[in-house]
């Protein structure tokens, strides 16, 4: 008898020790795969699906959700860099930003530079819409600022070119903050370089005098401090070659749309 | 004429179908992967919320709070001491982290937002194209309507109180029933396949903002953004027990028998006569 309640009671420490061996192995082994660049690339197609798929449901200039005064954050969080805090910054800052210039470089027929003024004077955009972080919280701001798709017609995009490049003022662990969007995002109705949030003048902390809005995407896609944008066919040469600061620095997708 | 009967015979006798099998172990692998590296992804921003938006400033229902010297997980008011498992923990190394799951709860164990959001998109992908092409293959091999299908006597609650008081003497099968599964099981399997596991699928999606404005309902279903990713958590911790009645359940009713036949196949425990 007492051997016939032994059998099952054994095999079931050896499988409880085996899942345990097995957990352990499984997490050392999660390890080593993440820090394996083939199986990164593996996973990383995954990015590619999503890109793919989100493109393709749908209207492709589809709104993000719009929402109404009622439904801001009470305090729109800031976050990466709080102050570019450099002399030129600090200097522009003093005098409100009347002297600060965005730069159109790269694949444009008319290259040119916008005064802040300049584009406070073009027709604006309002908006209300939900800022989400990669880290998961979630924001409702009002932005103010001008189509993207005036200055990229004023300044005459070429056909060669395939990305946007934001160059930004502020630096993080020594080096300069950019991102890059596609063209459908860039003349997408609600990609603006916003000036103002919430009625007011834009906040230090929220990226003032220009951030960009790309609506359909994650947080660190909105540079803040946008000094520059720069047509180019190829994210090749830009920076680290991936497409962002934080692409570069710590593998985050290009794609930001999840 | 005999070779057709005793084929007959044998699918007639199969406990698990090929393509139960497969899903099964598939789907076993997808979820502990998104599991563990969802658990990452909570890590950068360990704090839960109701509605659209929700932010460091805003009320959280759900919180880990933590510090080098102690860790807790905060429930509305209530707070509950989680020091050396969740919020304050030691590595590998044994050098106190303050992250909110520790090292072994999580893909990657070291600290990276990047990395376990690549693990839980790809996985994310395998499991929904698993699960829909299982419950597919259910439909059309019939093992929704044969053993899911939960018949009208079945949700009568004597019979669900009868089967409730056999899983407490550890009768998990009526010797004369011709079902594979029993009554709980039936509630169980059928809850977390076709209610559980597309929720958990339909809330990730209206986490993403490109999937927002593609589908605005989505969000709204679930009353916000922070409200699905709310719900995403709170199905993810259904899972996980899920999860642990599985396994007692396994233990309990014969382990290798039970873990083998969802291998091989296994056997019915009663034919039809």
């Amino acid at each position: 008898m007492i051997k016939v309640a032994e059998t099952p009671l054994m095999g079931r420490r050896a499988l409880l020790t085996s899942g345990a061996v097995g957990l352990a192995g499984l997490l050392s082994g999660c390890d080593a795969l993440s820090r394996n660049q083939t199986f990164q690339n593996i996973l990383s197609s995954a990015e590619d699906a999503n890109f793919l798929v989100h493109r393709a449901l749908g209207d492709r200039m589809q709104l993000a959700s719009e929402y109404s005064i009622a439904d801001l954050s009470p305090k729109f969080r800031p976050n990466g860099t709080r102050n570019p805090g450099t002399p030129d910054y600090t200097a522009s800052a003093a005098q409100g930003f009347s002297d600060w210039q965005l730069r159109l470089t790269g694949l444009f027929a008319k290259p040119q530079n916008f005064s802040l003024p300049a584009l406070q004077s073009m027709p604006q955009r309002t908006q209300i819409t939900r800022h989400d972080c990669v880290e998961g919280w979630s924001a409702i701001g009002q932005w103010t600022g001008v189509p993207l798709k005036l200055l990229l017609d004023q300044a005459q995009l070429l056909r060669s070119a395939r990305f946007l490049v934001f160059h930004c003022a502020d630096r993080l662990g020594g080096r300069p903050y950019y991102e890059s969007i596609d063209l459908l995002d860039a003349f997408h109705p609600q990609t603006i370089l916003a000036h103002r949030l919430n009625g007011e003048a834009l906040p230090i902390e929220n990226g003032a005098p220009l951030r960009l809005r790309v609506e359909r995407q994650l947080g660190y896609k909105h540079a803040k401090y946008v000094t520059g944008i720069e047509a180019v066919a190829s994210l090749d040469n830009i920076g680290g070659g991936k497409g962002g600061y934080w692409e570069d620095v710590a593998n985050y997708e290009w794609y930001a749309g999840v | 004429m005999y070779s057709d009967m005793t084929k007959g015979q044998k699918h007639r006798f199969v406990r698990h179908r090929l393509t139960t099998r497969l899903w099964h172990w598939v789907n076993a692998l997808c979820l502990l992967v998104l599991l563990m590296s969802g658990l990452m992804i909570f890590n950068a921003h360990p704090r839960l919320y109701w509605g659209e938006y929700g932010a460091n400033d805003d009320y959280a229902w759900a919180a880990v709070g933590s510090s080098q010297t102690m860790g807790y997980v905060r429930l509305g008011e209530t707070r509950i001491e989680t020091t050396g498992f969740i919020g304050n923990w030691r590595d590998s190394n044994g050098k106190v982290q303050t992250w909110a799951f520790p090292g072994w709860a999580t893909i990657p164990s070291y600290y990276s937002l990047a990395e376990g959001r690549r693990w839980h998109f790809f996985f994310a992908w395998i499991f929904s194209i698993g699960l829909t092409l299982f419950m597919i293959a259910s439909l059309l091999n019939r093992h929704v309507q044969q053993d899911l299908h939960i018949r009208r006597p079945e949700w009568h609650p004597s019979r669900i109180w009868a089967d409730i008081r056999n899983h407490f003497r550890l009768r998990f099968h009526e010797p004369d029933s011709i079902n594979i599964y029993n009554i709980l099981q039936k509630f169980s399997y059928s809850g977390v396949i076709f209610i559980l596991l597309p929720l958990m699928i339909f809330t990730g999606l209206a986490m993403s903002p490109a999937m927002d404005a593609n589908w605005p309902w989505l969000t709204d279903i679930f009353g916000g953004r922070q409200s699905a990713r709310s719900i995403h958590f709170i199905g993810m911790f259904l899972m996980v027990l899920f999860f642990i009645v599985h396994m007692a359940l396994l233990l309990l009713s014969g382990p290798f028998k039970q873990t083998w036949g969802m291998i091989t196949g296994g056997e019915r425990e009663a034919g039809p006569e």
